[in-house]
């Protein structure tokens, strides 16, 4: 379990991370969201001993990071997978973190072997790796002393689809046999795949915190359906006798309601409806919106 | 372990987890030190130049009919080696800032004193290889002279062999010293050749114009005060010199630059 606990981080007058609180369960994924800038790393970086914060702490299973002993086999970090010397090879790279945690050699290969990096990849020099296979063995790197949590710093970007996917189900495995996960990233849509909790973070400050649920629920206002039905007048007619506001969607419409009242509409109408479902990007209006003053573009 | 954080609830159990042992901390220092292209090829530069030195000054000798001894040629290892030491000294320590790979470093092994005294281990470890391979080579080289040109010197005395190993062990400690204040490969190798080149002479023309810093000059110069361990000196003040001079050069600097990295934030 990861604790925040009032956390701020100033650089001279610019406050990076401004009185931040939250908590990572143990058997969650924990998604830390918010856009560039916003001090998710700073964050992190106060996690793992690398930054001294102005106030407040972080704790790990109730502990400072510099008084965990052998720290690599409690906690998994990855906060940075370009920061490793380019001339190492990756299987070098791993046998340094190896030996540091005092790990046998064969630990390397079962985590190569875990993130799918070949004999002939691991061989490679460092410079010559892409992105994507930074990651993989940064990841790997995090997970060589079996630790029971994991920081990791935008593991996903850099990687393909599938990548993406594999990280998915190797992290929500991960969080099921109990460990504790916090990742960050910029991309909504990432973390909502992998997240079951979510902390927005914006402008240094924590912005919203929950789970996908919960994040949509608080925000009920704003709800909107797209809905299809096989005659889309009489469905607009019915909507707007009802005070909704309906507007025209590609094959479809898109309604100010939640889809439990569209489909009330709908049933009291006797109208077939094809496609009803939350209107895509909800979270991501609620992500800009609640990020909109740190946002470097106006939100339209 | 994951497993036992599910039973645990939400405290992580470190009693049963004992802290990195040094030694630990050392062996992979020393791993990470030639483990590159660049570390390996500065560790075999150093032999190669020595190598290549001695074979010349074999050469010079064996053709002009001059004679030698195994001192004079340990005494031209040791003139080489203590400017590539140095570089050695600031390599062990930079590379960790310069690829940035610090961050992997400390989130491993927070203690950072603990880190940065491995680092120097390391160089001094390095230094003694240097320093053993330089006398194998004199002697191969004393040994060659020997077959051609009929007899050989051997003379090389133990206070000569201290002497050798002390002022290099000291020369890499001034660029690791001068590698912890600047934290920058390229910066802290040109200061330390100004240091080495530059300020003996800028010593000399003080002496010179000034009065009084003629009086100051050896209690500052610590490339002339480590003449003292060559010749053993008898004399107190040498060393009381040697002690102070070296407090400027390699203690202040060291001390600043790793109160610095204690509390730097690493990026």
């Amino acid at each position: 379990m990861i604790t925040v606990e009032g956390l701020t981080r100033k650089y001279g007058s610019f406050t990076a991370v401004d009185n931040v609180s939250f908590v990572c369960q143990p058997g969650r994924v924990t998604g830390f969201l918010g856009p560039n800038g916003a001090g998710k790393t700073t964050t992190m970086r106060v996690m793992v001993g690398l930054t001294p914060p102005t106030s407040g702490r972080a704790t790990i299973g109730g502990h400072l990071y510099q008084h965990i002993p052998n720290p690599g086999r409690h906690v998994g970090v990855l906060l940075d997978a370009s920061a490793q010397h380019g001339g190492r090879t990756g299987r070098e790279v791993l046998e340094i973190g190896a030996r540091t945690m005092g790990l046998p050699s064969s630990r390397v290969d079962e985590m190569l072997e875990m993130v799918s990096l070949t004999s002939g990849e691991a061989k490679r020099r460092l410079r010559n790796y892409s992105l994507g296979m930074k990651q993989r063995l940064g990841i790997a790197h995090a997970l060589l002393g079996d630790p029971s949590v994991l920081i990791l710093d935008e593991p996903a970007n850099g990687l393909d689809p599938a990548g993406i996917r594999w990280m998915r189900g190797l992290l929500k495995g991960y969080a099921e046999r109990g460990g504790t996960v916090l990742l960050s990233s910029h991309l909504l849509h990432e973390v909502e795949q992998i997240a079951d909790e979510m902390i927005l973070i914006g402008n240094g400050r924590i912005v919203a915190q929950g789970d996908k649920k919960t994040l949509l629920a608080g925000d009920a206002t704003t709800a909107s359906t797209l809905v299809t039905a096989l005659d889309n007048q009489v469905l607009a007619d019915a909507l707007a006798a009802k005070g909704i506001a309906v507007t025209g969607a590609g094959e479809g419409l898109r309604v100010d309601a939640a889809t439990v009242d569209v489909g009330r509409v709908a049933a009291e109408n006797a109208i077939v409806l094809t496609d009803l479902r939350a209107a895509e990007g909800g979270l991501e209006d609620l992500f800009l919106a609640l990020t909109a003053e740190t946002q470097r573009e106006a939100v339209v | 372990m994951v497993a036992d954080a599910h039973h645990l609830g939400h405290a992580i159990d470190i009693s049963s987890t004992s802290p990195t042992p040094f030694w630990r901390l050392v062996r992979v220092e020393l791993r990470k030190s030639y483990d590159t292209r660049a570390g390996f090829w500065l560790l075999a530069v150093i032999g190669l130049i020595v190598l290549a030195a001695e074979i010349i000054v074999l050469a010079v000798v064996t053709t002009q009919d001059e004679s030698i001894a195994l001192g004079d040629f340990v005494a031209v290892a040791a003139f080489l080696t203590s400017f590539l030491l140095p570089v050695l000294g600031i390599m062990v320590l930079t590379t960790e800032w310069s690829q940035r790979t610090a961050m992997v470093t400390f989130a491993l092994e927070p203690r950072r004193p603990l880190v940065i005294a491995a680092k120097a281990l390391v160089g001094v470890l390095l230094t003694l290889a240097t320093v053993a391979v330089s006398i194998v080579i004199g002697a191969v080289c004393n040994a060659l002279y020997g077959v051609i040109e009929g007899s050989a010197d051997w003379t090389f005395g133990w206070s000569d062999f201290w002497a050798f190993l002390l002022t290099q062990v000291l020369a890499m400690l001034g660029g690791f010293a001068l590698a912890a204040l600047l934290l920058n490969t390229p910066a802290a190798i040109v200061v330390f050749f100004v240091y080495k080149w530059v300020l003996p002479g800028l010593f000399e023309l003080g002496a010179q114009l000034v009065g009084w810093f003629g009086d100051l000059r050896p209690w500052l110069d610590f490339q002339s005060a480590q003449n003292a361990i060559w010749e053993w000196s008898s004399s107190g003040e040498d060393w009381a010199n040697l002690v102070v001079s070296g407090v400027v050069w390699l203690g202040l600097p060291l001390a600043f630059g790793i109160w610095r990295v204690l509390r730097a934030e690493v990026k």
